[in-house]
C-alpha cells in the first residue's frame, strides 16, 4: 500500500481499529487544546503555558523511577501523566510565587522555571537510560510525541481526558471571558479572578499532561497557541473564536495522528504542529476579516476613496490637481478628459460632494449629538447616513444661511 | 476578645451619612509596595449624591475607588457598602474602571460588552434571550450608542468606549455607581452624554460617585466633592467644601493661584 492510499484510509478511520481511535484521540486532545488555547492567549498568558509543559518532564522521570522501584512497568500512562501533573503544578506555582513574591517580572520567572525544570527532568532521563530497566523505557518519546505502539487504553484516556476539558471549558466560558477581557471589573462583580487564572491554567496543565504522549512535551505549547492565533483571523466575537480554535486544534490533531501513521519514523508532534501551521499561514494571508491580503485591498480601496473624493472637490474648488494618483482615478472613472477638464459627469459629481461637505458642516452645527456624525468617515454618501427628513433640515438651514450672507 | 474589638470597631462606622449609607470607609490604607497611595482615609457618601474624587495626579483617587471595592488589596481599613461588606452588597453596585485599562482589541462586539454587564443576573448556564438583548440595547440607547452595536469595540473612539462602559454598568441596574475618570480623554458630546445620564440617575435616587480631573466642571456635574492627596483633605457639599483653600491644600503649588481664580468656588 502507497503512502497516499494508506493517508486516505487512515483518514476515513480505516486503517485499523487502533490507528482510528488514535486518531480520534488526537483530535479530541487538539480539540481541548484549542479551546482551552483560546483564553490563555487572550488573557496573554501563553508563555506560562510553556512553562508548565516543560515543568512536567521531571515528574515524568520520577514517576518511571517510583513504579519500577515498586516493581511494576514504569512506563504505565496514568502513572506518568499523574507524576507529570504533580511536577508541572509545582513549576505553575513556582512561577507565580516568583512573580508575586520577587520583583522579577513573570517572563523572568517562566525562563527560571522551565530551564531549570527541564534541565532537571533530563537529567532524569539520562539516570533511567543507565538503569537496567531502562534501555526500552522509550521515555524520550514524550519530548516529541510519537503515536506509535500506543495502546488502545491509553488513546481512550487521552480521549476521554480531552473531551472532559473542552466541556470544562465550555462551563466557564462566561467568567473566563470577563477575567481576560477586563480582570478589575470581574472582580467588582463577585468573579474570583485568582481561582479563574488558577483554572485557566490548570486546563493548560491538564491539556499538557494528556498531550505528553501524543504531542510531547517541547511542542505542546503550541498546539495551544496557534488555534486560537489562527481563530482570531476569522472572527470578532470570543464564542465563535472558541468554536473555530477548537476546531483548528481537533482538525490539526487528527490530520497529524494520522500521517504520523502512515510514516512512523516522524514523530507525531512536529507533524500536528505543522498542520496547525499551515492552517495559521492560510488564515493569516487568505481571511477577508483580518488576513493580510484582505486589509491590504481594504486599505487600498479606502485610498482610492479619499483621492477621488479630495479630486472631485478640487475640481469643484476650480483648484489644479497635482496628485499622479488623484488625475488617474478621475480619469478612469470618466470625471475629467485626457487634458484634465471636467466631463459633464465630473461636474455633476463634484458639485454633489460639495454641496455634501457643506452638509456634513451644518449637520455638525445643527445636529451635534447625532450618531451619524461620530460614525461618518468623510466619504460615504450623506443619504446613506442620514434620513431625507433630516437632509431636508440641513438643505432649508444652508438655504437660510445662503440667503442671510446674500 | 478579638471578636468584641472587631464589633465595637464595626460600631464606629455609624457616619453622618448614615449606617447603610451607599459608601462608609474608615482608614483605608492601600499601598503599592512599601509606600501608600491612600494613607487612612475616611469617607463618607450619602444616597443619592453625586460625588466628585478629585486631587492631582497620582494622589490615589483611583486606588481609593480600587481599595474601597476590593479591587485592590487593602492593607488597612474598613469599608462598607450600603452597612454590609462589600460581597454581600455586590449586586447593589457597578463600576466603571478606566477606559484604558482594558485591550480594545479583544474579540467583542459592543453589544457583547454590555452584555458583560448581565452575567451576575444570568448565571453560569443559561443561554442570551432576546430580553436579554434588550436590555442591553435600551442602555446603549440611554448612552446613544444603539447604532453602534454591532461593531467591533476596536473600531470605537475613545469617546464611545467611555459610553459602551457607561452602558455595561447601566445594564447591571444598581443602585451605586463608581466611575474612573468617566470624563478623560472623551469628545464633547460624550461628555455631555455621560452627565446627562449620571444626572438621570441621580433623579432616580441613585447615588454617583466619579474620579475626576476637570476642576472646572465640579461644581456644574455634582454636588459634592471629595479632595484627595494620598490624605483625606476634606470632604462635604460643593458649596461648603470645594473652596479655594482645600484645593490649595489639595493641590499645593502644582495650582496657580490664577487657576483657582478661575473657578466658580464657593
Amino acid at each position: 500500500m502507497s503512502f497516499l492510499d494508506y493517508f486516505i484510509s487512515a483518514l476515513l478511520l480505516q486503517a485499523g481499529y487502533n490507528s482510528a481511535l488514535v486518531a480520534v484521540g488526537a483530535g479530541l486532545l487538539g480539540l481541548s487544546a484549542g479551546s482551552a488555547g483560546a483564553f490563555i492567549f487572550l488573557r496573554k498568558r501563553a508563555l506560562v503555558s510553556d512553562a508548565i509543559s516543560h515543568a512536567t518532564l521531571p515528574g515524568v522521570g520520577l514517576a518511571f523511577m517510583i513504579m519500577v522501584a515498586f516493581g511494576s512497568d514504569g512506563r504505565w500512562l496514568p502513572g506518568l501523566i499523574i507524576g507529570s501533573a504533580i511536577s508541572s503544578a509545582i513549576g505553575l506555582i513556582l512561577v507565580e510565587w516568583i512573580t508575586r513574591k520577587t520583583r522579577l517580572t513573570e517572563d523572568a520567572a517562566i525562563g527560571a522555571v522551565l530551564s531549570v525544570f527541564f534541565g532537571f527532568g533530563i537529567v532524569l532521563l539520562t539516570i533511567i537510560q543507565t538503569m537496567s530497566s531502562g534501555r526500552q523505557a522509550g521515555l524520550e518519546n514524550f519530548l516529541l510525541g510519537s503515536t506509535a505502539g500506543m495502546l488502545i487504553s491509553e488513546a481512550t484516556t487521552i480521549a476521554v481526558a480531552g473531551a472532559l476539558a473542552a466541556a470544562f471549558v465550555f462551563l466557564l466560558r462566561r467568567p473566563m471571558t470577563l477575567v481576560a477581557f477586563d480582570p478589575e471589573y470581574a472582580a467588582t462583580t463577585g468573579v474570583n479572578v485568582r481561582n479563574i487564572d488558577l483554572a485557566m491554567m490548570g486546563l493548560a496543565l491538564i491539556v499538557t499532561v494528556i498531550g505528553l504522549k501524543i504531542v510531547g512535551l517541547i511542542l505542546i505549547v503550541a498546539l495551544l497557541i496557534i488555534p486560537p492565533v489562527t481563530a482570531r483571523f476569522w472572527t470578532n466575537q470570543v464564542g465563535p473564536m472558541i468554536g473555530i480554535s477548537a476546531l483548528v486544534g481537533g482538525i490539526s490533531g487528527y490530520i497529524g495522528a494520522v500521517l504520523s501513521a502512515a510514516e512512523a519514523s516522524i514523530p507525531t508532534g512536529p507533524i500536528i504542529v505543522l498542520v496547525a501551521f499551515g492552517f495559521f499561514m492560510i488564515s493569516a494571508l487568505f481571511s477577508p476579516l483580518r488576513g493580510a491580503l484582505a486589509s491590504a485591498l481594504r486599505h487600498q480601496r479606502f485610498q482610492r476613496r479619499v483621492h477621488r473624493r479630495q479630486g472631485l472637490l478640487a475640481l469643484s474648488r476650480r483648484e489644479p490637481i497635482y496628485d499622479g494618483l488623484t488625475l488617474r482615478i478621475l480619469r478612469r472613472s470618466g470625471m475629467i478628459r485626457r487634458d484634465g477638464v471636467a466631463t459633464l459627469r465630473g461636474r455633476t459629481a463634484s458639485e454633489k460632494a460639495s454641496r455634501d461637505e457643506a452638509r456634513w458642516a451644518m449637520a455638525r452645527r445643527i445636529l451635534p449629538d447625532d450618531s451619524a456624525i461620530e460614525r461618518y468617515d468623510g466619504l460615504t454618501p450623506i443619504e446613506r447616513m442620514m434620513t431625507s427628513d433630516q437632509i431636508a433640515e440641513i438643505d432649508r438651514m444652508l438655504a437660510e444661511k445662503q440667503g442671510a450672507s446674500a | 476578645m478579638r471578636n468584641a474589638e472587631l464589633i465595637a470597631e464595626a460600631g464606629k462606622i455609624v457616619d453622618v451619612a448614615g449606617k447603610d449609607a451607599p459608601l462608609t470607609v474608615r482608614g483605608l490604607t492601600v499601598s503599592y509596595g512599601n509606600k501608600p497611595a491612600v494613607f487612612s482615609v475616611d469617607a463618607s457618601i450619602p444616597a443619592g449624591s453625586m460625588t466628585a474624587i478629585i486631587g492631582p495626579n497620582g494622589a490615589g483617587k483611583s486606588t481609593f475607588l480600587k481599595g474601597a471595592l476590593g479591587v485592590v488589596p487593602r492593607l488597612s481599613g474598613e469599608v462598607r457598602i450600603f452597612g454590609k461588606p462589600f460581597h454581600e452588597a455586590r449586586d447593589r453596585v457597578a463600576y466603571v474602571p478606566q477606559r484604558a485599562s482594558v485591550d480594545w482589541d479583544f474579540p467583542a462586539r459592543v453589544i457583547d460588552v454590555v452584555l458583560m454587564g448581565l452575567y451576575g443576573s444570568v448565571g453560569l448556564f443559561r443561554l442570551w434571550r432576546a430580553r436579554h438583548r434588550e436590555q442591553a440595547m435600551a442602555c446603549l440607547d440611554r448612552v446613544g450608542m444603539a447604532d453602534f452595536a454591532d461593531r467591533q469595540i476596536g473600531q470605537l473612539s475613545g469617546g464611545q468606549q467611555q459610553r459602551v462602559f457607561l452602558a455595561r454598568a447601566l445594564a447591571q441596574n444598581a443602585e451605586f455607581y463608581l466611575l474612573d475618570e468617566p470624563f478623560a480623554g472623551v469628545d464633547a458630546a460624550t461628555e455631555r452624554a455621560i452627565v446627562s445620564v449620571l444626572k438621570d440617575l441621580k433623579s432616580e435616587g441613585r447615588t454617583v460617585v466619579c474620579v475626576h480631573h476637570d476642576l472646572s466642571t465640579v461644581p456644574e456635574y455634582f454636588d459634592r466633592v471629595l479632595l484627595i492627596n494620598v490624605r483625606r483633605i476634606a470632604e462635604g457639599p460643593v458649596e461648603t467644601t470645594f473652596t479655594a483653600e482645600n484645593l490649595q491644600e489639595t493641590y499645593g503649588g502644582r495650582l496657580a493661584a490664577t487657576h483657582i481664580d478661575e473657578l466658580r468656588l464657593a
